[in-house]
């Protein structure tokens, strides 16, 4: 067990060697320089010669990409282009905040409505309850944000307004309601129809009926043998479900205006502020691939009949 | 081979005809009526994609401002947009832009990299196996549409400026014209991030393949490798590959959309669902014409469900003890 989480972890550092080489090769690759964006206008050669001085980008690529891993290696990574004077883990600190609060309302949807709606279902398979949930998880899934943000704009905003169409409050306030809702209707759908199946699977077996049969009441059964088991494929997709949430977070964050990573990530794109770019990637490989191993290490501790280390796992 | 008179003994007359376990599956999927109005709906779609200039009532550039701004009606049945153009063609032109996209980079990444890696690894494994792994683990440990956000941005003004250079040398003005560079360069990002689910699927079937007695007869009957892999190995990835597309194709379709809405997939005035809903998302066209923002998300959402659900129908027609 040590040596496989061990293994996993040495992997991580080359991944983001890796990942961190191709984003930087790729940024200054593409076209537009990063100082004539940043003083539009007001474009002076001297300035900008003196900038570029200042950022390093007149050295050659290589020389950059050694300076930017030593640096990032001491936990510096560097200055934005787009806010001057500000350093991008300052200015992540405060995205990744915002971002993070968004994420995490969005998932407490999804998981607690999917998990009551699906065992509910489960419980009462057959009726027309069940039914009801698993046509609703069906078209749950493909309702892309697209189309469920301007429905709840239009419904909750501009014809009842009662919630802001725009902006952000913090956790604690009405703004956070209508893109945590519209971020998290897709996974709610997802963690019902898993926690459904799992349930029904789980119901069938022998020690569901061996616990009822030495007499424990309904629910020590429901809560210890039904649930327990059913959440190891819920658990699972859960982390999948984070980097997929990540991706729906961007546009959400672009309708709703919230000062997210996201956000900041698509201003830097198109600003071409490389060191946040750079920060970004480190920081959304890392999660994402540490989430993955998370996801691993989970399993056997809900199911014990899981071994790690075998075959080749995903991540 | 079995001499003819022992199948007669075993075998009714009618189920001679041996039948395959792909239209076998087929059969089972033509069977469910949810799955055929999947497949009728999505044919409906691409087809009035593919078909769109022959079919849409008007041009996709065709302005005609004392119209501007309407909701639906005969003459234009999904309304027009701000510049007087018929939504209904513009919807169709936008689907066209989809399934181009969709196809050349599930045929690019899923089906030809993604097979062939897939078989090689598998088949061959040792270094090979290795090598194309790892290189999938990376791919694959990126946030993909962050990663695709930065290609598409970095890599398709670089790629238009040598277009554009090749189009003054050589006089062919209609390359970038026509958003081919668009199509291909969006299509080719996606197939970076489609390869892998695919090649992994096909390496786990080919391991297991491998394994069987028939392989190493046909080996010792001195087939090539080709020949092994392509005879005896691909028939039995068909389905599990057919089951993954049906799955992906609304993921794709559903990527493309999102590029072209934050601005750097397809270009206007080539028309994409992505274009559309960004053009009229703001909150003020919202209060006046919600139909703007309102018809090209449903198209979307639309395409997705039927995608999720034919999806379905195929994994239950192809697997049908795993339900």
């Amino acid at each position: 067990m040590a040596t496989y989480i061990a293994r996993r972890l040495l992997w991580v550092p080359f991944l983001l060697l890796i990942t961190t080489f191709v984003t930087f090769a790729l940024g200054r690759y593409g076209p537009g320089d990063p100082v004539e964006i940043l003083m539009g206008q007001n474009f002076r050669e001297e300035v900008a010669e003196r900038l570029r001085a200042k950022y390093g980008l007149d050295d050659d690529i290589a020389t950059q990409y050694i300076r930017y891993l030593g640096n990032v290696l001491q936990g510096d990574f560097g200055e934005s282009y787009q806010y001057r004077g500000r350093s991008v883990t300052e200015l992540l600190k405060d995205r990744i905040w915002v971002s993070a609060q968004l994420n995490l309302a969005a998932l407490l949807i999804s998981v607690t409505l999917g998990i009551a709606a699906g065992l509910f279902a489960a419980l009462r398979q057959g009726t027309w309850w069940d039914s009801a949930m698993v046509t609703f998880t069906l078209v749950g899934q493909s309702l892309h944000v697209f189309l469920t943000i301007p429905i709840a704009l239009l419904v909750f905003s501009l014809k009842l307004g009662w919630l802001p169409s725009h902006g952000w409050d913090g956790f604690f306030s009405t703004s956070i309601i209508l893109p945590a809702l519209v971020l998290g209707i897709p996974g709610v759908a997802i963690v019902t129809r898993l926690t459904r199946a799992a349930t029904l699977d789980v119901i069938g077996q022998d020690y569901i009926r061996t616990a009822r049969a030495k007499g424990l009441p309904e629910q020590v059964v429901r809560l210890r043998h039904i649930l327990r088991n059913a959440l190891i494929p819920v658990v699972t997709t859960l982390g999948f479900s984070l980097a997929g949430l990540a991706s729906g977070s961007f546009i959400v964050e672009l309708y709703f205006g919230i000062p997210g990573v996201g956000l900041l990530t698509i201003e830097s794109l198109f600003s071409r502020d490389y060191p946040i770019i750079m920060a970004v990637t480190l920081l959304g490989t890392t999660l994402f691939v540490l989430a993955n191993l998370v996801v691993d290490l989970i399993y056997p501790v809900l199911d014990p009949r899981i071994r790690l280390g075998g075959d080749y796992v995903a991540g | 081979m079995l001499p003819d008179d022992t199948q007669r003994l075993t075998l009714p007359e009618p189920s001679l005809r041996s039948r395959s376990y792909l239209s076998l599956s087929l059969r089972r999927l033509l069977r469910k009526k949810l799955s055929v109005t999947c497949l009728v709906i999505i044919g409906i779609m691409y087809g009035s994609g593919i078909f769109a200039p022959l079919v849409s009532p008007y041009g996709y550039n065709d302005q005609d401002l004392s119209v501007a701004k309407q909701g639906p009606s005969l003459t234009h049945p999904l309304g027009t947009d701000r510049l007087g153009r018929d939504m209904l063609t513009r919807v169709m032109y936008g689907l066209r832009t989809t399934v181009i996209i969709t196809v050349i980079s599930l045929v690019t990444g899923a089906l030809v990299l993604g097979i062939a890696l897939g078989l090689i690894a598998g088949y061959f494994g040792r270094w090979a196996d290795g090598v194309i792994m790892r290189v999938g683990e990376v791919t694959s440990a990126f946030p993909d549409i962050f990663l695709l956000l930065i290609i598409v941005a970095t890599v398709k003004p670089r790629i238009l400026e040598y277009v554009r250079n090749f189009e003054d040398a050589t006089g062919i003005d209609w390359i970038v014209r026509l958003g081919i560079v668009d199509y291909l360069v969006i299509s080719l990002a996606l197939a970076v991030f489609s390869w892998f689910g695919m090649a992994r699927l096909v390496r786990g079937q080919v391991l297991q393949a491998r394994e069987n007695q028939y392989v190493e007869a046909s080996r010792a009957m001195g087939s090539s490798n080709l020949r092994i892999l392509g005879i005896h190995l691909m028939p039995n990835i068909i389905s599990p590959v057919i089951v993954s597309i049906s799955a992906g194709l609304g993921a794709v379709a559903g990527a493309e959309i999102v590029l072209s809405w934050l601005g750097i997939g397809i270009q206007p005035p080539t028309p994409s669902l992505g274009v559309m809903i960004f053009e009229n998302g703001n909150i003020s066209v919202l209060r006046s014409d919600p139909h703007l923002t309102l018809v090209p998300s449903a198209v979307l959402v639309l395409l997705l469900f039927t995608f999720s659900l034919l999806g379905d129908g195929v994994n239950d027609a192809f697997n049908p003890r795993a339900r």
